[in-house]
């Protein structure tokens, strides 16, 4: 009964391991990469600082396509990919690639959302003082919509835990894996149990964690 | 000194602003007013560049707006503070950073011993020392105009252009914020452009004053040459004067004075002098920045008329009879 409670806790700290692995490299790529066609969304809006209907139009149609794949999809096709950019398919690093491709387009609509909340008196008032479009940009755009950037990547976080259980498909381990083939497909209750308490207590650190925050900065 | 001539400018199928033309004089305070639609914040943002016209000219100090690219616009915008109906704060930034964020633009370090005396001589000015590190929210409507006046004084501008200003803001408030303006006319000498639909903030602080109507400037000249006395329709409709519970029998008479001759001696003089009665049907009494300006109106016996505006003439007052 001990030695298979310690194995247990192996298995879920490990796996624990992986989905904090997984969750923080695809998130740091996701908002870096996310953070471009998010701006570019937001300054060519009809609303933008350099309105531009056929880019707008262009980009946001890629958006909608990349976030209408599902996951499961994704993960397949995006394979020769993942061989090109980690070497190989299989793997919890590999698992990042097609998370990070699947969360870019969340991200870049939760930025351009954002951004573009700002009044847009603040902008006006800016641009009465000379700045300049880029000044326009970091000043006052990204500077007033932190706190809404940070709520998206709190979202962008828990989505991606969701999606990270997935990743079991092509090797990439995680709590969410654990629970599927343990919990589901071996009728393991107990790690079925243990591995969505687990997620549940994740969760609610990152949102607990994402409203403090949240509270401090705006 | 801003001239403006022939201004156009045409938003999809709207035209707004039909061949405006005004000239804003060194260290005056001029007013721009109309009825909301009239083109006036239009206007504004022209002078500024951040709105473009169609046709026309605007010329600061010889500098012609038409001519300039983008870096020698943002040069003349350094040169004008403006300030807006919303206020138009950054909310995440306390008062100190948001008065220095045109610091920012102009690669002035907010924490630099300079800027620090500068921003805090500023609040000092607007009378905001002790709210330094205040967030937006925590701050009232008025308070929150004199953090943007600040922050449109930092870069030690040369015009303040006024938006609407004081629209959002309680009678007793407005007036705290007029004689700050007046008060950053008078002793820095800055320029100040004021739009605004507020007769009240014409009378209080404009030295000169435009009335724009559908896109057009209507009468330009001091606030009590176009108010106290309006010819145009336009004008009056715009003041809503009341005259609608005047009798219905006689002649109506409006008579207009202004602090030079005093209402009363000449009424009570006329009544003595042509021996005949009259009865005072309205008046009003009206401040243009420091001085008084009335109107009344009495209703006489037809066969008085010619008497009465005889004696009306003799003592140069102005009048109007009534339909």
């Amino acid at each position: 009964m001990i030695a298979y409670s310690s194995g247990m806790t192996d298995i879920l700290m490990t796996a624990l391991k992986q989905t904090v692995y997984m969750v923080f490299w695809s998130t740091l790529f996701s908002v870096i990469i996310g953070f471009i066609p998010g701006v570019i969304l937001t300054l060519t809006a009809p609303d933008g600082l350099k309105p531009n209907k056929a880019v707008y139009e262009t980009l946001s149609f890629i958006v909608n396509v990349f976030r209408s794949f599902p996951f499961i999809i994704l993960l397949v096709i995006l394979i020769p990919f993942t061989r090109m950019i980690v070497g190989k398919a299989i793997g919890t690093t590999a698992s990042i690639v097609p998370l990070t491709i699947s969360a870019i387009p969340f991200i870049a609509r939760i930025f351009e959302t954002s951004l573009r909340e700002t009044n847009p008196g603040v902008i006006e008032a800016a641009r009465s003082f000379g700045a300049s479009d880029i000044q326009i940009l970091f000043h006052v755009y990204v500077k007033e919509s932190i706190p809404r950037m940070l709520n998206g990547v709190v979202l962008l976080i828990i989505s991606l835990i969701g999606y990270s259980a997935m990743a079991g498909t092509v090797g990439g381990g995680g709590i969410g894996d654990i629970a599927i083939r343990f919990g589901y497909q071996q009728y393991k209750t107990d790690y079925l149990v243990v591995c969505s308490v687990l997620l549940i207590i994740f969760v609610q650190l990152i949102q607990m964690i994402g409203n403090h925050l949240y509270k401090k900065l705006s | 000194m801003i001239h403006i001539e022939n201004v156009r400018k045409t938003f999809q199928d709207l035209q707004v602003l039909k061949g405006v033309s005004l000239s804003v004089n060194e260290h005056e305070i001029y007013g721009i007013i109309g009825q909301s639609g009239a083109g006036k914040s239009t206007l504004l943002r022209c002078i500024n560049g951040l709105e473009s016209f169609d046709e026309g000219e605007i010329t600061v100090d010889n500098t012609r707006l038409s001519s300039l690219n983008r870096k020698d616009l943002r040069l003349l915008q350094k040169r004008m503070g403006m300030i807006f109906q919303g206020f138009n704060l950054l909310e995440r930034l306390d008062v100190y950073h948001n008065i220095a964020l045109p610091m920012k633009f102009w690669g002035i370090n907010p924490s630099s011993s300079e800027a620090e005396k500068k921003i805090r001589e500023l609040t000092g000015l607007v009378g905001l020392e002790d709210k330094l590190h205040a967030k937006p929210r925590e701050l009232s409507g008025g308070q929150k105009q004199r953090v943007a006046i600040a922050r449109a004084l930092v870069l030690d501008p040369e015009f303040l252009l006024c938006d609407e200003a004081t629209s959002a803001l309680d009678p007793e408030i407005t007036k705290g914020i007029l004689a700050l303006i007046q008060k950053i006319n008078k002793e820095m000498g800055i320029t100040i452009v004021i739009v605004t639909h507020q007769m009240e903030v014409v009378k209080q602080v404009c030295e000169r004053v435009a009335f724009l109507n559908n896109g057009t400037v209507l009468r330009e000249g001091r606030p009590e040459e176009l108010f106290v006395k309006p010819e145009r329709k336009e004008i009056r409709d715009f003041l809503r004067e009341g005259s609608e519970n005047l009798p219905k029998y006689g002649v109506n008479i409006q008579l207009f004075f202004n602090g030079e001759n005093n209402m009363d001696p000449t009424v009570t003089d006329m009544a003595r002098t042509l021996d005949t009665n009259f009865s005072i049907c309205w008046a009003k009494l009206e401040d243009f920045r420091d001085d008084v300006y009335g109107s009344l109106v009495i209703n006489v016996d037809e066969k008085d008329r010619e008497r009465v505006l005889n004696f009306l003439n003799e003592r140069k007052i102005l009048w109007e009879v009534l339909p």
